[in-house]
């Protein structure tokens, strides 16, 4: 009863020290990762199904059954440029099921991150922890998806790894994702949660290079330029690139994108975050 | 509380000296405090908090009694870090709320009014992580975590989901958590609001209890009951503004009467408020709806054969008497003209 406490001697009262600040970002995380490991087995059904049926019906039910996709030597090659495309947008589909879902539910109705907002750290920094998160769960999903792209496939896969850029770019895309989610979590109302699917994650893939390279898109120019706009486009060329000896974009344009797209998704999504947390 | 580790031997603040012997040190100031909600879709713009002055003093319970929109949220809101006032400024300790959040955090402990505990963690895990999240080392939460549980006799309901939970048990958790790492303020945004009765007092002794350690407790209320029995001091607050401020005793004081007769009769209320008041008994009256209010010094015993003898005379029919003491509602309605609740 003697010794004063640091939190209620108000007089004393200093800057939570930078160390304390870093244990609540830690514990924000492990918040997460304690809740994705109670529902590891959604988080595995919900990251494997899309890209399992698109490998199971492109790369094995297509060539077995004839209908290749450029021949024999096409659809070997489909199935190697299929790889990396699947697992960007692994990356990125796991940035709107990690963050931004539950975010619209929680700012929607539920209410419950409000104790992590109270958290002695800035507004910002809570924000940033969702973007870190949904990283991390990226990464895994990543990790998740790449045995299956490789081994489904009836036809041979020719990946080829180029480390420097993997470890760079495999990081750089899951933040991405993580800031894409945190940007959509705060935007988006409860009831528009269906469009974020039609409207976002259908375009954005179909028309993110995903399962087609970039380069090919000459064909249809005015196309092979829309498309720039959709940071899946980067890196989806960016796993090719670190994954495969495909041709493919520029490698300064794909991290300059993914660098930029980082950057502003990050901003727009901590921005957003605290409209909705401060009025 | 928790016997080991260092930050346990702070426990809480040793016990402050009784209210009337105000050592004078604020824990938290207001000044000119004001939040001015902008009109959404050519609505007019919303004066929530309307240059609030206010100092609660450590240790002292301070309630904020008001009707729904008063602006006891938005004023719990700007001196938590969640509501950036239009302008004013909010103090809690030394330190300027708006200035420094992070820092403000630290020192304060939020029940808000809704239910916001995590939904994807137990019981104990929303406690546990609390502490974390306020730099507590995992052993320490740990321990703060079940001292507290067993502290609000929820124990057996550690490793239950937080939907599972009453709406009491709950309110409870949300105390818990909010106290857990030992802040110097805590915010309680009416606590009891939709709790059944038993609850309540179940709450009520909870509140009280940390008072007794010497807590500085701030809370909201709408329930002048929950004003009159928990808080040393109350502000009477209304469109933003603090209409009166003092301990309940005090409020009730203010009245200048011991006794509230509330008369219903037919025909119009406010002449028969003047008849009334011409007499020598009744001190004051108020008209609000279909009741008036009557006031007395003394008892009803007496004064209330000759005011309905009164009426009588001017032709009224009493339909319906009541007799009470004076009560926060009374000095509500005395400053507003209108109920509490509506
Ligand atoms: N985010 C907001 N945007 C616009 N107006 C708001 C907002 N929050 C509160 N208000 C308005 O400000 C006023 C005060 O609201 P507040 O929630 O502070 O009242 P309260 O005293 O807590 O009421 P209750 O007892 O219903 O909880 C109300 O008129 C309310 O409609
Ligand atoms: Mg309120």
């Amino acid at each position: 009863m003697t010794t004063a406490a640091i939190t209620t001697d108000l007089a004393t009262t200093t800057q939570p020290a930078a160390s304390v600040q870093w244990s609540a970002f830690g514990s924000l995380l492990l918040r997460d990762a304690l809740v994705v490991w109670k529902t590891k087995w959604a988080f595995l059904l919900r990251t494997i199904m899309q890209p399992l049926l698109f490998v199971f019906v492109f790369g094995y039910v297509f060539p077995k059954i004839g209908q290749g996709i450029g021949g024999r030597a096409g659809a070997a090659q489909f199935s190697t440029l299929l790889g990396p495309g699947l697992i960007a947008v692994a990356i990125i589909f796991q940035g709107i099921q990690s963050v931004a879902l539950p975010m619209v539910q929680e700012f929607g109705y539920t209410r419950e991150i409000e104790d992590r907002v109270m958290a002695p750290v800035p507004v910002w920094a809570v924000g940033a922890e969702k973007i870190v998160s949904g990283a991390l769960q990226s990464v895994f999903a990543a990790l998740v998806v790449l045995p299956f792209v490789y081994l489904v496939p009836s036809t041979p896969v020719h990946f080829s790894f180029n480390w420097p850029v993997i470890v760079t770019l495999v990081p750089l895309s899951c933040l991405l994702a993580g800031a894409l989610g945190l940007t959509v979590g705060t935007r988006v109302e409860p009831r528009q949660v269906p469009l974020i699917f039609s409207v976002l994650v259908l375009p954005m893939t179909m028309l993110g290079a995903a399962y087609y390279p970039w380069t090919k898109l000459g064909a249809i120019p005015w196309l092979k330029w829309a498309v720039l706009v959709n940071p899946l486009v980067y890196m989806c060329e960016g796993m090719r690139m670190g994954m495969t000896n495909i041709p493919h974009m520029n490698g300064f344009a794909i991290y300059g994108a993914i660098i930029g797209f980082t950057l502003a998704l990050t901003w727009i999504g901590i921005d957003g975050f605290r409209k909705r947390v401060l009025t | 509380m928790v016997p080991e580790a260092t930050d346990a031997a702070a426990v809480h603040p040793p016990a402050s000296p009784p209210v009337t012997a105000i050592t004078g040190d604020e824990v938290i100031r207001c000044i000119g405090l004001t939040k001015q909600f902008p009109g959404r879709g050519g609505a007019p713009s919303v004066m929530a908090v309307d240059h609030l002055d206010l100092a609660v003093r450590r240790g002292e319970i301070f309630g904020l009694l008001g009707p729904n929109g008063a602006g006891k949220t938005t004023t719990v809101g700007m001196l938590t870090t969640r509501v950036i006032p239009t302008s004013g400024q909010a103090l809690v300790g030394d330190i300027d709320v708006v200035a420094e959040p992070a820092l403000a955090k630290q020192l304060i402990g939020v029940v808000p009014q809704v239910n916001t505990l995590d939904r994807s963690l137990t019981v104990f895990e929303n406690l546990y992580f609390h502490g974390r999240y306020f730099g507590m080392g995992a052993k320490a939460s740990r321990a703060a975590a079940n001292e507290l549980l067993e502290r609000f006799k929820l124990a057996d309901r550690a490793k239950a989901d937080t939907l599972t939970l009453s709406g009491g048990m709950a309110q409870r958790v949300m105390v818990a958590r909010a106290i857990l790492h030992r802040p110097a303020i805590l915010f309680l945004d009416e606590p009891t609001a939709g709790l059944d009765p038993q609850s309540r007092i179940a709450l009520w002794e909870v509140v009280q209890d940390l008072h007794a350690q010497g807590q500085t407790i701030l809370l909201t209320t709408h329930y002048m009951e929950e004003a009159d029995q928990l808080c040393d001091r109350v502000a009477i607050m209304d469109h933003g503004k603090i209409l009166a401020l003092d301990t309940a005793e005090g409020l009730k004081a203010s009245i200048g009467a011991d006794t509230e007769i509330g008369l219903q009769a037919d025909g119009d209320l406010d002449a028969l408020a003047r008849v009334l008041e011409s007499g020598d008994t009744v001190t004051r009256t108020q008209v609000t709806g279909d009741v008036l209010r009557a006031y007395l010094r003394g008892s009803a015993r007496g004064a209330l054969p000759r005011l309905i003898a009164r009426a009588d005379d001017a032709g009224y029919s009493i339909t319906d008497v009541s007799v009470t003491e004076p009560t926060l509602e009374t000095v509500f309605i005395s400053l507003t003209g209108k109920e509490l609740r509506e």
